[in-house]
């Protein structure tokens, strides 16, 4: 079943065109990775694929539904969530605040004005749940900006999980993070996402070691424009895709 | 602790004052209850949301004409007919202003809501027959919860009935703005003043939610202003100027923004700061100067900061 399609898209900044015709489809229980070069387009594709830019022309759908100039919050409300490639915290809320505003959002819940959020025991549960999944249920009373960098960029992939997303699309899950600790956050994040039903995963990667060890797809961009699109094994047997996008054979 | 402490002994005070036979310092309070009320809404905006707006004096002066037009030209003498009415006059008002003005943030924002507070200033000014143009709008004495107190003397009415009035309306605004920012809605507004990308991103409305807070400050400060004018018994179109939008922000800053009861504390101590330097030198307005600077530098967190240090200073 596809999830995220999308088809023949185009953005210009201006007069530069930063994608080109580009067309993806991600269908349920795949783990996509999107490569390419500096400049290729990679975030800028995932911007457009969650609403943060919408496309200069050509059509992006979600589980079915044209979501062509959607608002991030409609499409969080959807099922779509997203981390940035920039550790993205609120610095002065707390870690089980920050998991809150997530659970909240997803519960419906976020607009009540009277409620008192201390004494909300589904909310307390859900934050729990994605702490512990991550690593930081020992740290739910610490404010963001006090937190290890590990740990922030961490509680900001935590944080789209929170929302139990259908689809997640993480721009660099791995950046900021020392090489050593690479495998050891992915592991964390794709065993989260199997615990939460989590049904696609879409990551833009510069790691290509995490690129191969992970994805069941990897959708190559070169100028704006889809190189390839295949398993990682043909990828890998591809010289000049290899040659283009990770600049050494493999 | 100690802050607890304080608030205990500064709410036993604030309760006994009436009978301690100083009716100058209880009268002197009446406009810090009114002050403080706005603030909780400013704070709202500001210290929650983090809009700071450089016009909420426009909403002190909606509460003050609304109270001014009920009393006076419309008959209307119950203050809590008053107080509903300026609530509701600031939801109306608030509503489509504040759609243009959360459109923006920071110096924007703030320029915005400045701009609208000079257009109600001009409003109040220059349509004389509808708002007594310099002259402002005569409040005539409420009556309080149905009882009209007319054997009372002006003082004896200001520093009896009405000062527990407008303390326990400050008692309830704060009571129910307490349980605002510790809600579900609190939370959200706390994570749009954090980082707005983010919360968008995690599926909070940000300009809705940042919409409705600018509207409960509104309302806030149209009831602090309803409350504000009846000391005097007049609203007059300097309730809407800049610089009470400016004493506004001051009392903010002065009682410390990332603490709940820092604009009730700088509303109080502004008051009774300002009486006693303008009974001290007519350069007061120099000396405020240098006390904001002071505080903004030296003090970021307000006197708040100095009471309760415990917390992490702001970001």
């Amino acid at each position: 079943m596809t999830l995220l399609e999308a088809a023949d898209v185009r953005k210009f900044y201006g007069d530069t065109c930063a994608l080109d015709g580009v067309s993806l489809r991600v269908d349920a229980g795949e783990f996509v990775s999107i490569i390419g070069p500096n400049g290729a387009g990679k975030t800028t594709l995932v911007n457009v694929l969650t609403g943060l830019a919408p496309p200069s022309s050509g059509r992006v759908s979600f589980k079915g539904v044209d979501v062509v100039g959607a608002t991030p919050v409609r499409l969080a409300r959807l099922g779509m969530a997203r981390s940035f490639q920039l550790v993205t915290i609120f610095p002065g809320l707390s870690v089980a605040d920050t998991l809150a505003v997530a659970a909240l959002s997803r519960l419906g819940r976020s607009a009540r004005p009277f409620t008192a959020l201390a004494r909300d025991a589904e909310v307390r549960a859900a934050v729990e749940e994605v702490a512990v999944l991550f690593g930081l249920a020992d740290k739910l009373g610490r404010l963001a900006r006090t937190l290890p960098q590990g740990d922030k960029k961490l509680l900001d992939v935590a944080s789209a999980f929170a929302l139990h997303p259908d689809v997640i699309l993480m721009d660099e899950p791995t950046s900021g993070v020392s090489t050593a600790d690479k495998t050891a956050v992915m592991e964390t994040l794709v065993q989260a996402a199997r615990r939460m039903g989590i049904r696609a995963i879409v990551q833009v990667e510069h790691d290509m070691d995490i690129v191969f060890g992970y994805s069941d797809r990897i959708v190559a961009l070169h100028q704006g424009r889809v190189l390839a699109d295949a398993t990682p094994d043909a990828i890998r047997a591809d010289a000049d895709v290899v040659a283009t996008v990770v600049g050494r054979p493999r | 602790m100690i802050v607890r402490a304080l608030g205990l002994a500064a709410c036993a005070a604030l309760l006994l004052l009436p009978l301690a036979g100083l009716p100058y310092t209880t009268t002197l309070l009446l406009p810090a209850f009114g002050y403080a009320i706005a603030l909780l809404g400013l704070n709202l905006l500001f210290g929650t949301t983090g809009l700071l707006s450089f016009g909420h004096a426009l909403f002190v002066a909606l509460g003050g004409y609304t109270a001014a037009v009920l009393t006076s030209r419309l008959g209307v003498r119950s203050l809590e007919i008053v107080l509903l009415a300026a609530a509701a006059t600031a939801v109306v008002v608030a509503g489509p202003v504040g759609l243009v003005c959360v459109r923006y943030v920071k110096i924007y924002f703030g320029m915005l809501t400045l701009a609208f507070g000079m257009l109600f200033y001009s409003f109040l000014y220059k349509f004389y027959a509808l708002t007594g143009g310099d002259e402002g709008m005569r409040v005539l004495r409420p009556v309080l919860l149905g009882r009209p107190l007319e054997h009372l003397d002006t003082v004896a009415f200001l520093t009896g009935p009405f000062y527990y009035y407008a303390l326990a309306v400050l008692t309830l605004a704060a009571l129910v703005m307490r349980r605002l920012v510790a809600s579900p809605l609190g939370l959200s507004l706390r994570s749009i003043r954090e980082n707005a990308a983010k919360a968008e991103s995690l599926g909070v409305s940000v300009r809705r939610y940042r919409l409705a807070a600018f509207v409960v400050a509104a309302v806030f400060g149209a009831v602090g202003g309803a409350l504000l004018v009846v000391p005097t018994g007049l609203a007059d179109p300097l309730l809407a100027y800049w610089t009470h939008s400016g004493n506004l922000v001051f009392m903010l800053l002065l009682g410390g923004f990332d603490h709940f009861f820092g604009p009730v504390l700088g509303a109080v101590v502004f008051i009774l700061l300002q009486d006693q330097v303008m009974s001290l030198t007519s350069y007061w307005r120099f000396l405020f100067g240098a006390i904001l600077a002071v505080v903004v530098i030296f003090f970021p967190r307000g006197l708040m900061g100095l009471l309760d240090p415990r917390r992490a200073p702001a970001p």
